[in-house]
């Protein structure tokens, strides 16, 4: 009988087919100096995907495929016969990613290669139109590491709407502030019980580097969720993006944790947060999305960032 | 080696026996025999590829265009709305220039649920880029089945090809099968383009009006090389195997002042009509289309009558395989709209559409045409 990647607490134990030996980073000088997104990208100035994917490629290494599907990396990676990317690119339907590279995966596999399939999908891709390829190839037990760069919305047609957009944001699409609270797609990952999960988000590199390099060293299907923010689609200044990404941990409203086997560790930097986090409003206000944004709907996000990071401390303490 | 299969269990065998690396599928009446078969050759260890249980058929399409990439040989297998649901992604292994094998169990759409033979699936996926061929027989859709790997992936190609064979009619039907050994019929499968992470090339990106318009002609010529490549498989798998097979299948038509035309099974079923009307003292005969695409020369069908048989309808525009064969042959054709959701065509009903036949006139079977 072949086990392909299944349940099996074996098929998903550290791998030993990996070469990748996890570094102990203590300063963002010790990350590989590779670049695997060259300088040619047409990201527009202080985008926070192209920040991410560049820590992303550093930690997986040359040996190394991408599965795209249609975001705003399709856009980055350059036009056709240039591509910006150091490693094989593999572009796909919107809907397709995890599909895509479910099959890639088992080919590599099939083959004896070790190759790591990367998914890098935007949050429309994810949350939305990929959802079922991605669950489907989560339940199957792929391996393969999907990372869902998260800017909340979908960015590369002009910042309309998406399942991952928070309550109370102006989209193209929501023009008066979006009335539904954003999807939770850790909570749906979470229930596919993958052997490692994560968040993390562009402004901590060092963090989302470590997390990749774990996230490859598992066999079947592991997951990041990165936030991803955007100055055109979140409307703050360009140089402000870092900031903004720390702004979100600070106050609450993004917490990094990882999930191995189930079991939740809550990040220092989230941990430092929750003893004394800042006022949602720092990390609203520069973001003119949030502009104008009604009082009572800043309570109720305010109340969705204390029930969330109650449920996720519980989670940690439980035995 | 022979024996007694149905078209599907044909299909599978002939996919155990061109070993392919991946395959993906989702189940859907009448086509779930051959994924099953599959599975089972699979887990039994008789396949050593890899079955991925996707959760839907445009998955599936997208696994094979994954797995395709990286140099694998891939099938998956389909029927009605799975093909309808996988369109996309059929349309992206064309112009991804995969080599991927589908069999298409060809079924009826809905509404209302009606799992019962029809072209009209295939025929939505006609200007695809997907090389089709229909077959009629167990033994033709085990044979196409096996050539349509090599027509693929020869490197003139390098362009995905679905064998459709009729829901129930076929898929469903035991007839006696001659298995073969492919041995270095299908040689191995060198993708030129197969990614290399040593040599890191994108895929698919961002392709502005000055360059894509190329690719699309290049998918059009690479069709045009196929008619070579399928004539030399079809021509070699004869020489091997002893069944020869064409781009059409024509039966008594060299003194036949009216041809019928069809695909499938009711292709071959108007031979038996044939013969019928030849005992009446009417010189008719057959063409069967097997390549629907490429299409083929049809120079037979010049300056006689002709009836077309469509099972597939194309609204506001009439029988699509009449519409194509006028198109190419310029004259009028007697066009009937028969066995539409599986509805019983018998040769005794196709011997009387030839001898009721109006040329310039289209006839729903059962409709308007007073049987």
């Amino acid at each position: 009988m072949i086990i392909n990647y299944d349940r099996s607490p074996i098929a998903f134990s550290r791998s030993p087919i990996r070469s990748l030996t996890l570094q102990e980073l203590d300063t963002i000088a010790e990350i590989p100096k590779e670049e695997y997104v060259l300088k040619c990208t047409s990201a527009c100035a202080g985008c926070s995907d192209s920040l991410a994917l560049r820590y992303v490629l550093k930690a997986a290494g040359p040996d190394t495929v991408l599965v795209i599907p249609a975001c705003c990396t399709s856009v980055i990676q350059g036009i056709y016969p240039n591509t910006a990317f150091n490693v094989p690119v593999y572009n796909i339907a919107f809907g397709a990613a995890a599909a895509c590279a479910s099959g890639m995966s088992n080919a590599f596999r099939q083959a004896g290669k070790k190759t790591n399939v990367i998914v890098y999908a935007g949050d429309g891709g994810t949350l939305d139109i990929g959802i079922q390829a991605m669950s489907g190839a989560f339940e199957r037990g792929t391996d393969f590491l999907y990372i869902c760069y998260d800017n909340e919305a979908y960015g590369n047609t002009g910042m309309q709407r998406s399942g991952a957009t928070p309550l109370g944001a102006r989209t193209t699409t929501t023009p008066a502030g979006k009335t539904d609270f954003k999807k939770d797609i850790d909570a749906i990952i979470a229930a596919h019980n993958p052997p490692y999960q994560a968040t993390a988000a562009a402004a901590y590199p060092q963090d989302l580097f470590k997390k990749v390099q774990k996230a490859l060293t598992f066999r079947g299907p592991s997951f990041i969720h990165v936030l991803a923010p955007c100055p055109p689609g979140w409307r703050y200044s360009t140089e402000k993006t870092v900031e903004m990404g720390k702004l979100a941990v600070k106050s609450g409203i993004w917490v990094l944790y990882e999930r191995e086997y189930g079991k939740l560790t809550i990040g220092a930097q989230s941990k430092v947060a929750m003893k004394k986090p800042l006022p949602l409003e720092e990390y609203l206000a520069p973001q003119g999305r949030f502009k104008g944004i009604d009082p009572k709907t800043v309570d109720i996000l305010k109340q969705r960032i204390v029930k969330n990071l109650a449920k996720l401390v519980a989670e940690e303490a439980a035995p | 080696m022979k024996k007694i299969a149905t078209g599907n269990k044909a299909v599978a065998e002939a996919v155990k026996q061109v070993k392919p690396d991946v395959v993906a599928a989702y189940p859907i009446t009448p086509q779930t025999e051959i994924v099953e078969q599959i599975a089972e050759f699979v887990a039994s260890g008789e396949l050593k590829g890899r079955y991925i249980p996707v959760e839907s058929e445009h998955s599936a399409m997208a696994a094979c265009i994954g797995a395709s990439i990286t140099g694998a040989r891939t099938f998956t297998a389909t029927s009605s709305h799975g093909l309808l649901y996988m369109h996309e992604m059929t349309n992206w292994a064309a112009g991804a220039r995969l080599p991927v094998v589908m069999a298409n169990v060809n079924r009826s759409l809905g509404p209302g649920w009606n799992i019962w033979a029809e072209h009209t699936d295939a025929l939505q996926e006609r200007d695809t880029g997907w090389l089709q061929v229909y077959v009629s027989t167990v033994q033709e859709a085990y044979d196409a089945t096996l050539m349509a790997f090599r027509i693929a992936e020869h490197n003139d190609v390098l362009l995905p090809v679905m064998v459709n064979l009729d829901g129930f009619l076929l898929s469903h039907i035991m007839q006696p099968l001659d298995t073969v050994e492919p041995g270095d019929f299908l040689p191995p499968l060198h993708l030129p383009h197969a990614i290399d992470v040593k040599s890191p090339m994108g895929y698919g990106g961002l392709t502005g009006p000055d360059q894509h318009f190329k690719m699309r002609w290049d998918m059009e010529r690479s069709m045009r090389d196929s008619v070579n490549v399928i004539e030399e498989t079809e021509l070699e798998f004869a020489k091997r195997f002893g069944r020869q097979y064409g781009f059409t299948e024509n039966y008594r038509c060299g003194d036949a002042d009216v041809i019928v035309v069809a695909m499938g099974t009711l292709g071959k079923e108007a031979e038996v009509a044939i013969d019928l009307l030849r005992r009446d003292g009417i010189k008719a005969g057959s063409l069967r289309i097997r390549w629907l695409r490429p299409f083929p020369d049809l120079d037979l069908l010049k300056g006689k009558e002709v009836v077309v048989i469509d099972r597939d309808y194309s609204f506001g525009r009439g029988g699509i395989l009449a519409t194509e064969i006028m198109a190419q042959t310029k004259e009028a054709v007697a066009s009937v709209i028969a066995g539409i959701g599986g509805q019983e065509v018998t040769y005794e009903d196709v011997a009387d559409f030839v001898r009721k036949r109006s040329m310039g006139t289209e006839v729903w079977f059962g409709v308007n045409n007073n049987v």
